[in-house]
């Protein structure tokens, strides 16, 4: 059983992992947009300036952290222009959302065609390495898996820690519940409605931006074009999936991403040769779509996500 | 800040905050001209030049805007009913990929027949691939925006797994590519000798058609209802679900009538690199128009002539022709703010 | 009751003034709270009330004016400002998340943003003491959304209490409340009328102001028309400033009820959501009477209205309408069938906003002749229907052609009744008919469902406004939990004895079952 064989392998394991953490970082900012009533279709485009911010700024010759916190920023300008538009504007989010991605991703290939005009191969950066914890990374599978990662995979998951939180265990989080919810119980409290939801999708989108960064600085060591490839459309389907709470969008995103290595290696064995290895790549589309078509039957979707307030008018 | 409705937004609001969001964007275009190391006026003009300046320009505009004709119509008609279909690529894809089916000798009959089969082939083929999303929508409130948005990335999947595979030109010398069209097949050009072919006709007429269809039919009526207010259609008695499943046959009919007559009309056989986006790109040709079928084909040809304008641009000068990604997308942004405030006035408290 | 010179003024509003465009819903109106005073603000719907209020806690900016609490100047347009210098509002849309329990909304913004680890277990303790102090018994742990309308208005009070306000603004609190709902309402109140709140209670009924306030002062369109001591006044003198004449009481000649039209027996629905479903109902519609349906909000009117209007079907039991039964059950069969609707929310149901008054007219007919054939419009002859229709009943707008958005409710509803009443029907559903309603609308409305009755229409009148039931119904009911009451003939109950229906007493015991 060849399948066996992989679900046993380390290496599994650990890829699962590695192509997870994007996802978890994306997932995240979406989740904490859309709990605060506000569906950011600007992921995908986030994801490309995140990508190619965080790539280029180590190009030039910043360290890794700088980059990923230039990719952050990058991540919230564009934020910033979605939330303008969106809560004090009350613009459908469906065409903010979605001219955002198209002006985001325009202007990062807009930008790299700009610094760099002659090149034909994208250059490589010396990306985030393996750091491995002594003694857990020592325990089988869930050793390599889990503490023979990046930094950044390990950021991943405090960042899920830190979103959980902040949502269930601070003022603040029970004030995001509430604004995506009942904008009025906010207002009535005498908390800016505008400001915690402009907050929520300045910071949600840096962290979409990280997601982004991930791809360049702790998988492929490079940027090219359609790298993003969808994945920002995936992570609205986790949030669904993970009905809207951190825990289990990370748990969604690590299945997710656990079906997408195992489609890889699948690729490899005997049963790859007889199918072509299109139908292996639509899969993570088609589970994305089946994970939609599951929850929807139960979802706890933030009753106020999608609807603008306007002060005074009830 | 808040919004207060006007009812009466008077002249110099409704025309000059459109203007004025053009003058943004015009503005822009200038800026990333300057950070590209051009001058800016140099670059508006190549971009006019290079869509407008001559008769090839202006026929490769028209060209270039057919399918954003079709894929503009395709958006305008869902979004109306809030059928957020932003899958117009992906059906596209089954539009061309149908003609290509059947009109690469299946079917050996006269150019009379087959373009009317293929034509309804395409219509059929992208209709059903939004059948699919629209019924998940209306069945168990699945959100259709990332449905239709997931499904463009497994079409062109699919299309690429056939022209490796089953489809695979034997003379297409590698690459991925479909056999060519037999001529019964092809749509005639509209004048002789001049590189425009009837698809561009046809996107006229449809444009006409759904204009017509939204202003004089009670099936218009109806999903302008249910787009604007479903609750209220729901009690009217307007059978809601029907309504907007035929609204996703009509709008994935005519993103499938885009890749046909890119097929049909221009390329002659299917490849992965058929449309740069045109379903994407149908959304900021939709919105521009404000959904209305009529300034589709207006909106289409600016859009296009940005495109066309651009590319050529981009040879002449040492500005990417991103610039033109950029420009729409600011328009899209910039367009649909200065339309809200003809509608609301902004004020303090 | 402190004398009025003595009392210190907690809050004082200054020549406060709001302009909506062209409408000046607040003109320069001054007034003084005191100290453990209760104020009532009385008025028409439309005259000013809830915006006055708005403006006093922050919602709006005033364009003109000033407030002062406890002698300092209120910041414009800050709710937070508001609820810091002591001032609670309990808004008439209850302002609570679903989603958290009762103690996180209560909770929510009293404290600083990025301390984490909220004070539950001390927040806990302060609730239970308030609940026991002012007797607003509520279950913190409990989610706001499965909460009672009753139970969501003690935690809207214990919101502005958990805050210590000093000043508590309740906008029209009794709309939702049972007459016992109500006392203990007012029971509570005076209790923090006892420690030295103040109060200002905004209504339109008069028995309850007389109630409860020391003070009344009357709104009309948008000015302060007149400030009495409520022991100095009566029901009469108050009607009077408040409508700025005599209210005309519609004229209700006697019934001539004759064969049923409408049918149901032992009907049940499934419930929706939170909403109550119908409980083996049993309701007789006759031709020439109204019936008029009183209770509580939410113990099922909502689900006899959708099930008469064919947005819902029974589950079980049976439905007759003029002595057929029904198969396909859906809005447009309940139209064929003869039943005219006029929905209870009149933006969102009843008209399509955007759309204009003609799209609108036709709204429940387009797909009939004459204003369409085959599929085809024939605007022409929507525009002249629609011309009748504003002709015929009144509605005061530019034009066919103009958005409806834009119209006031009162001349949306009369659109909206002349819809109804054009296509003749033999059963009329009215669900709050004249809510938000101005006098002249209301009175307006009344008539035309009393002439349909006239004519030979039986019409269901659901309201919450006792007053109205009592005034225009021949025939009451009253529901409870998704039960029917028996039928009482106009005249036969006190609304005394009604309110003790609409808190559930004497329903037959073995319906509990169920």
């Amino acid at each position: 059983m060849e399948i066996l064989d992989i679900l046993i392998s380390a290496s599994f394991w650990a890829a699962a992992v590695r192509i997870a953490s994007p996802l978890i970082f994306a997932t995240l900012g979406e989740l904490i947009c859309e709990r605060a009533g506000v569906l950011n279709l600007g992921i995908e485009g986030i994801m490309v300036v995140g990508a190619f911010a965080g790539w280029m700024a180590v190009y030039s010759g910043t360290d890794l952290w700088t980059g990923v916190a230039v990719a952050m920023g990058a991540g919230m300008l564009f934020g910033l222009l979605h939330a303008i538009l969106s809560v004090p504007f009350g613009l459908s989010q469906h065409v903010v959302g979605l001219g955002i991605t198209l002006l985001a991703t325009a202007a990062t290939y807009f930008a790299y065609r700009v610094s760099l005009p002659e090149v034909t191969n994208p250059p490589r950066i010396e990306a985030f390495k393996e750091l491995p914890i002594p003694v857990l990374s020592d325990i089988p599978i869930v050793g390599p898996a889990l503490f023979a990662q990046t930094p950044l995979t390990y950021l991943a998951f405090a960042a899920a820690a830190v979103v959980a939180f902040v949502l269930y265990r601070t003022p603040l989080g029970l004030a995001l519940r509430a604004v995506g919810e009942n904008p009025q119980s906010v207002e009535a409290q005498g908390l800016s409605v505008t400001g915690l939801r402009m907050g929520a999708v300045i910071v949600g989108s840096g962290f979409m931006a990280v997601g982004g960064a991930f791809l360049t600085m702790s998988a492929f060591n490079s940027f090219f074009f359609e790298m993003v490839n969808g994945r920002g459309w995936i992570c609205i389907a986790l949030v669904v999936f993970g009905a809207w709470k951190p825990g289990k969008a990370v748990l969604g995103a690590l299945l997710f991403a656990a079906f997408d290595a195992l489609q890889i290696r699948l690729q490899q064995t005997s049963l790859g040769a007889d199918i072509p290895y299109q139908i292996f790549l639509m899969m993570p589309y088609l589970l994305s779509i089946l994970a939609l078509v599951v929850m929807s039957r139960r979802a706890e979707v933030p009753a106020a996500l999608m609807v603008p307030f306007n002060r005074g008018e009830r | 800040m808040r919004l207060e409705p006007m009812a009466d937004a008077g002249l110099r609001r409704t025309l000059g905050l459109p203007l004025l969001a053009l003058a943004g964007t015009l503005a822009i275009a200038m800026a990333l001209s300057v950070v590209a190391g051009a001058n800016p006026l140099a670059v508006l003009g190549l971009i006019v030049k290079g869509s407008v300046g001559s008769k090839f320009a202006l026929l490769e505009t028209l060209n270039r805007a057919t399918p954003l004709i079709f894929t503009g119509l395709a958006v305008a008609v869902a979004f109306r009913a809030r059928l957020w279909n932003i899958g117009a690529e992906a059906q596209l894809y089954m539009g061309a990929l149908l003609t290509v089916v059947l009109g690469t000798g299946m079917l050996p009959l006269p150019s009379a027949l087959l373009i009317p089969v293929l034509f309804a082939a395409a219509i059929v083929g992208g209709a059903l691939l939004l059948l699919g999303p629209a019924w998940l929508k209306v069945r168990l409130g699945v959100d259709e925006v990332v449905t239709t948005l997931l499904l463009n990335f497994v079409m062109i999947l699919f299309v690429s797994l056939l022209l490796e595979g089953p489809m695979k030109d034997p003379m297409g010398m590698g690459w991925p590519k479909s056999e060519r069209l037999i001529a019964e097949a092809r749509l005639p050009r509209i004048v002789d000798g001049l590189r425009l072919h009837w698809g561009f006709g046809l996107a006229l007429i449809c444009a006409v058609l759904v204009w017509v269809m939204q202003t004089r039919t009670t099936l218009g009526y109806e999903i302008r209802a249910v787009g604007l207010n479903r609750r209220a259609a729901a009690f009217a008695g307007i059978p809601v679900t029907a309504v907007v499943i035929k609204t996703a046959l009509i709008s994935g009919g005519l993103a499938g009538l885009a890749g046909f007559s890119e097929v049909a009309g221009l390329k002659g056989s299917l490849t992965l690199d058929l449309s740069p986006g045109f379903g994407y790109t149908g959304i900021i040709v939709a919105m521009l128009a404000l959904l209305n079928p009529l300034g589709v084909v207006v909106s289409a040809l600016f859009v296009a002539g940005v495109f066309v304008g651009a590319d050529s641009m981009s040879r002449a000068a040492d500005v990417p022709t991103y610039i033109a990604d950029i420009l729409l997308a600011s328009a899209l942004l910039l367009m649909v703010l200065a339309i809200m405030l003809t509608r609301f006035r902004v004020v303090r408290g | 009751m402190p004398d009025k010179g003595e009392a210190r003024a907690v809050l004082r509003l200054h020549a406060i003034t709001k302009r909506f465009g062209a409408l000046t819903a607040n003109d320069a109106i001054t007034f003084d709270l005191h100290e453990g005073e209760v104020i009532a603000l009385l008025g028409e719907n439309g005259a000013g009330k809830t915006t006055l209020m708005n403006i006093l806690f922050g919602h709006y900016t005033a364009d003109a004016g000033e407030i002062e609490v406890f002698d300092r100047t209120l910041p414009a347009g800050n709710p937070r400002a508001a609820l810091e210098a002591g001032v609670g509002m309990v808004h008439q849309h209850f302002t609570l998340a679903d989603n958290l329990s009762v103690l996180e909304n209560i909770i929510l913004g009293t404290e600083p943003l990025w301390r984490p680890g909220t004070g539950r277990a001390a927040a806990q303790a302060r609730i239970e003491q308030l609940s026991r102090d002012f007797g607003l018994v509520v279950h913190p742990d409990a989610k706001a959304g499965s909460l009672s309308v009753g139970e969501r208005q003690r935690v809207e009070i214990l919101k502005a209490l958990y805050r210590d306000a000093r000043v508590l603004i309740l906008d029209e609190p009794t709309a939702v409340l049972t007459p016992q709902e109500t006392d203990d309402l007012f029971a509570t109140l005076r209790k923090a009328v006892a420690r030295g709140l103040s109060i200002i209670f905004i209504s339109h009924k008069m028995h309850e102001v007389l109630a409860i306030s020391s003070r009344v002062l009357v709104l009309r369109h948008g000015r302060l028309v007149g400030e009495v001591a409520t022991a100095d006044t009566d029901r009469h003198q108050l009607a009077h400033m408040m409508v700025g004449s005599e209210i005309a009481a519609p004229e209700v000649g006697g019934a001539v009820p004759s064969e049923i039209l409408l049918r149901l027996r032992d009907v049940s629905t499934v419930p929706v959501g939170n909403a109550v479903g119908l409980r083996a109902l049993s309701l007789d519609l006759r031709a020439g009477q109204i019936i008029g349906l009183a209770g509580v909000s939410g113990n099922g009117q909502a689900a006899l209205a959708d099930l008469l209007a064919g947005e819902a079907v029974p589950a079980s039991g049976e439905m007759e309408i003029s002595g057929r039964g029904v198969d396909l059950w859906t809005p447009r069969a309940a139209l064929e069938a003869g039943i005219g609707r006029i929905p209870e929310d009149r933006h969102r149901t009843g008209t399509v906003a955007d759309f204009t008054l003609a799209e609108n007219a036709i709204l429940e007919a387009y797909e009939k002749e004459p204003f369409s054939r085959r599929g085809w419009f024939d605007w022409k002859a929507v525009d002249r229907y629609t011309r009748s229709i504003i002709k015929r009943y009144d509605v005061r707008c530019p034009g066919p052609d103009t958005r409806i958005r834009l119209l006031s409710g009162g001349n949306m509803q009369k659109l909206i009744l002349g819809r109804a009443l054009e296509a003749d029907p033999k059963i009329i559903l009215a669900v709050q008919p004249v809510r938000g309603l101005d006098l002249g609308a209301v009175t307006y409305v009344q008539n035309r469902l009393i002439e349909a009755r006239d004519a030979g229409a039986a019409v269901l009148l659901i309201s919450e406004d006792l007053d109205e039931i009592l005034t225009l119904a021949d025939v009451v009911h009253v529901m409870s939990e998704g039960r029917l009451s028996p039928a009482f003939a106009r005249g036969t109950k006190t609304p005394a004895e009604l309110g003790a229906w609409m808190a559930g007493q004497g329903f037959a015991e073995d319906s509990h079952a169920a």
